[in-house]
């Protein structure tokens, strides 16, 4: 008994850190669905979900409720202890990555020296639920849709892993903690490495299957991809890992590009205003809630939406607590984690506004960006910023440097866009494409 | 429950599971299966590399082995008939060379067992002797570019050799 | 399927594949086949080696009713067809069953007509647009074509009382009058629509992810084109200058200045800006058209009872998907002899085969989205 009470002190932080992240994670995506839907909504001229609470804000609720109530169905001739572990799979891969996530210089499950390889190499590991997925389905357009996935997995994972490493070069540590401290005061390293963040963009909204590289789940060509066959909880299980992978690859990218939980302008002093953004942030949106309470058409919508609403004035009041004297140690960790999560947001926010402006790309088409486009530019992008850092320490300025190397990378990038241009200029039949294919 | 005892009781855990997805890799008729319990091994090994301290090793292991060749496997394997495989007895005249090669490994693991018992000449690692580096990444490199650079760059161009034959054979018009 | 072999039982063949070959079925019931279009695949990997459509899974035998319905009473059959585009349908049967009567309609009919089949022609092409970019992948156009499309369905509505099948014709011109407000909110949504449909190229067609999928892929040349007896966009789209309101001008179109806008190179991405051409023309047609609007009766001299004289009579007009004729056979009784329909979805649809050869899985998605067919008109 006491020993089990040692442990528990020994590791009480992270042990509720992943108490909170098992179970406000689920939560989170949901919410990041509901999110998708009125962006969606938004950008086509329409409303998006309404009915289910205020503004469709018990939405997300609704979904999982029946969801987990519907019937369970398993494909005849189906490998059934697979098709049952495949999903699990995929959320605790996506779910593991988290224990190395820094959210906030506070909120850590575990501080890894090797923090950014743990969480590249487990979150490949969600590749095994989707292959293992389609494949115990015993149907055909599952498994097609877990070999494209597999593929374009594969594919991109090498792009996005060398953008990391370039990211990884200028920190000097694989660690996210050290990764974020080394942006401290200094630029982030979206400024220095531009191009490194848009390879990483790209890549990681390949890596997650979402459009323009939602091919596995093209439902004009594959139904569903390898969840055709999936329905009820355990789809919804594959959708939490969807999701949970989404932030995950949101994180990183903010870790390592976006100054993770640095506010904007941490070495400028007249800045500082920004210290009262995120309680502003949270009051102004518990205003809003107040101000639509009367005009709900239920009272009891009326008292959902004022729900919301005090649930926000609590944030609010919790991210001013730093303002107390007595609590002013709070606020690296309560102002870090609501920086870093409204990056995470405009970053995920990206992928939605890719994902409703650009049409799909087919299947040839994205394996031919990913390997005679994005690898070998990744590759250039590595040896450009590994020049930046030389260049740096033989005591060159910033902005040579920079335009250097930068403009040594772009170069390459233009001369790649242009050499693919003339090739697809050039005269080619059908028979042409076959001959490239063999 | 000390660190050092939920080390311990973790490499248990992970050995015990290494084993049983040794067995399990081998004994299963059904390839998929058979593939899946390779990767449950393969993972028990970088737990077993964790308890160890080498993080860098434990992420590269699975980096590496399950992230990328496994998953190579599982592709092959899907890509492939496997009815046909699946219903015929496999490897049976040859299972005096493979009791053969258990017997000889069984004998390298007694006699090293035998060694370290005895106090003898087998080396302890670092690792285990509670020198835990929080560094261990930086050592790696060092090692590998410092140390070894000349063995560790021979053995790249080996692998590239093998890449670039590979795509060779592989290709149908060259 | 080119090779097969019997089976034994009369009737059922078996193809011979190759080794590395494949048979997939797209449909009846596949989200993006337009309808219960069942396409066989050969597929080689992913590539298509041949192609059958299957067909008739719609078929309700239009053109048999027709023999044992009264002229009048047909009318609202033919909305059936071409289900997106129903008041072209009931122009064409109605000018072809006047032809046979030897009567016309007054001239305000007539640009009336013109009018609302023009608009009709846009709804048309907005909502192939909006499916046939959501079968590429690209998920807004569909909405912001939709709200358009809503805008001429209302004005369809307020016309005739009903929005998709909409029998807004009538034998010898036309039942209603135009309403109260007519003139103005077509002016007002003619003269809003160009720059909508700007809205959508900016979507779209300088996308580089939309000229990839789409260029060079299911190239139909002119000669193929006019071969398989292709009409409508995809002729046009292959460089072919056909378009029957200019030929063989019916309503009236020769009151108006437009142009046929024609592709090149006969390929996916020429046949989407000859579409997003002709609604730009459409508008140009309904914006002068609305200007001046003759006054006069709305129906010709056309008795209850239409016993027309014995005879046959075959009359054609551009529908929006191309040329859609009706040949009527009358033996001087009430009801026709026999209606023959040129649906022009269908004979488009024969030239998928020829489109498809070689290409992905994922373009034929992207051709059967093209070729803008209707399972009503394929089957009736």
């Amino acid at each position: 008994m006491s020993a089990l009470l040692e442990f528990l002190k020994t590791y009480m932080w992270p042990l509720i850190f992943a108490v909170v992240i098992v179970a406000v994670l689920p939560l989170l995506a949901g919410y990041v669905v509901l999110m998708e839907r009125k962006i969606m909504a938004d950008m086509q001229a329409r409303l998006g979900p309404m009915r289910v609470g205020p503004h469709g804000l018990l939405q997300p609720i609704a979904d999982a409720l029946k969801l987990l109530i519907k019937e369970d169905i398993i494909p005849e001739n189906a490998d059934k202890v697979v098709f049952w572990f495949a999903p699990v799979i995929s959320v605790t891969a996506a779910m593991l990555a988290y224990s190395a996530l820094a959210i906030g210089p506070f909120f850590q499950i575990a501080e890894l020296n090797i923090g950014l390889l743990f969480i590249v190499a487990v979150s490949s590991m969600g590749i095994f639920g989707i292959i293992l997925g389609g494949w115990a389905s015993n149907s055909h357009y599952s498994l097609l849709g877990a070999l494209r996935s597999t593929a374009q997995m594969i594919s991109y994972e090498t792009a996005a892993g060398l953008a990391l490493v370039g990211g990884v070069l200028l920190a000097g540590s694989l660690s996210t903690r050290e990764i974020v401290q080394a942006q401290h005061g200094g630029t982030w390293y979206v400024f220095v490495a531009p191009i490194g963040f848009f390879l990483y963009l790209v890549a990681s909204i390949a890596e997650t299957n979402r459009a323009p590289f939602d091919l596995p789940e093209a439902e004009s060509e594959l139904v569903a991809g390898y969840m055709t066959e999936y329905s009820g909880f355990r789809w919804a299980v594959y959708f939490l890992a969807e999701y949970a992978n989404m932030i995950v690859v949101a994180s990183i990218a903010t870790t390592l590009f976006l100054g993770g939980w640095l506010r904007p302008f941490q070495g400028t002093p007249w800045m500082d205003f920004l210290d009262f953004f995120p309680p502003l942030c949270f009051l102004a949106v518990a205003g809003y809630c107040f101000y639509r309470t009367p005009k709900q058409p239920e009272p009891i919508q009326s008292m959902v939406m004022a729900l919301f609403g005090g649930l926000c004035l609590l944030l609010a009041a919790a991210m001013a607590l730093p303002f107390v004297p007595a609590f002013a140690a709070s606020k690296p960790g309560l102002h870090g984690a609501f920086w870093f999560l409204l990056k995470v947001s405009l970053y995920i926010y990206s992928f939605m506004w890719i994902r409703f402006t650009f049409p799909r790309f087919r299947f040839d088409q994205l394996m031919k960006l990913g390997w005679y486009f994005m690898i070998p530019l990744s590759i250039v992008n590595v040896l450009g910023l590994g020049v930046y850092r030389v260049l740096r320490q033989l005591q060159w300025s910033r902005w040579p440097a920079f335009v250097l190397t930068t403009g040594g990378t772009l170069l390459v990038a233009i001369w790649l866009v242009w050499n693919a241009q003339k090739k697809a200029a050039a005269p080619s039949s059908v028979g042409d494409m076959t001959e490239a294919e063999g | 429950m000390t660190p050092a005892q939920i080390s311990q009781y973790a490499f248990y855990f992970f050995a015990a599971l290494a084993v049983v997805g040794a067995i399990g890799t081998v004994t299963v008729r059904n390839v998929v299966h058979s593939a899946i319990f390779l990767i449950t091994s393969l993972l028990a090994t970088a737990g077993i590399f964790l308890t160890l301290g080498a993080q860098f090793v434990f992420a590269v292991q699975i980096v590496l082995y399950v992230g990328g060749i496994m998953v190579l496997f599982i592709f092959v394997i899907m890509l492939v008939n496997l009815d046909v495989a699946l219903h015929q007895m496999q490897f049976k005249r040859r299972w005096w060379v493979a009791g053969l090669l258990a017997l000889a490994l069984g004998g390298q693991f007694g006699a090293v067992i035998y060694y370290s018992r005895a106090g003898g000449v087998l080396e302890i690692p670092a690792a285990r002797t509670g020198a835990l580096s929080p560094q261990n990444v930086q050592q790696f490199g060092l090692a590998l570019f410092e140390k070894y650079a000349l063995p560790f760059e021979i053995a790249s161009v080996l692998l590239l050799v093998a890449l670039i034959g590979a795509v060779v054979m592989t290709k149908k018009r060259v | 399927m080119s090779d097969t072999r019997t089976t034994g039982f009369p009737g059922v063949e078996q193809t011979v594949l190759g080794a590395d070959e494949i048979i997939i079925n797209m449909g009846p019931q596949h989200p993006s086949t337009h309808g219960v279009l069942r396409v066989k695949l050969r597929l080689d990997g992913e590539r298509i080696v041949d192609s059958e459509c299957v067909i008739g899974y719609l078929h309700r035998g239009v053109e048999k009713i027709a023999e044992h319905r009264s002229y009048q009473q047909f009318a609202p059959y033919v909305d059936r067809m071409d289900y997106v585009a129903a008041v072209s349908n009931g122009l064409g049967y109605c000018e072809a069953v006047e032809k046979l009567l030897g009567t016309e309609a007054p001239m305000r009919a007539k640009v009336v007509r013109t009018i609302l089949t023009e608009l009709q022609r846009i709804s048309s092409h907005l909502l192939w647009l909006g499916t046939h970019a959501i079968d590429i992948g690209a998920l807004t156009p569909l909405f912001y074509c939709l709200r358009e499309r809503e805008e001429i369905l209302k004005i369809f509505e307020k016309y005739c009382g009903a929005r998709l099948t909409t029998h807004a014709f009538r034998i010898g011109g036309l039942q209603y009058d135009t309403y109260d407000g007519f003139e103005a909110e077509t002016k007002r949504f003619c003269l809003d629509f160009s720059h909508r449909v700007d809205e959508y190229e900016a979507l779209l067609t300088e996308n580089r992810i939309w000229i990839a999928r789409t260029k060079g892929i299911g190239v139909l040349s002119a000669a193929d084109a006019i071969d398989m007896g292709a009409t409508g966009p995809v002729l046009r789209g292959s460089g072919v200058k056909w378009d029957i309101r200019k030929a063989m001008p019916y309503a009236a179109y020769d009151r108006y200045e437009f142009e046929i806008p024609i592709g090149q190179n006969g390929d996916t991405y020429d046949r989407y800006i000859v579409r997003m051409q002709e609604m730009r023309q459409s508008n140009r047609i309904c914006l002068q058209a609305i200007e001046d609007i003759p006054a006069g009766p709305i129906m010709g001299k056309v008795g209850k009872v239409l016993k027309p004289p014995v005879g046959e009579v075959y009359h054609s007009i551009e529908a929006p998907k191309g040329e859609l004729g009706y040949y009527i056979v009358s033996d001087g009784t009430t009801q026709p002899y026999r209606v023959r329909i040129r649906p022009p979805s269908f004979i488009n649809l024969e030239a998928l085969d020829k489109m498809i050869k070689g290409h992905l899985v994922a373009d034929v998605v992207a051709i059967i989205g093209t070729l803008d067919i209707v399972l009503g008109e394929v089957d009736r």
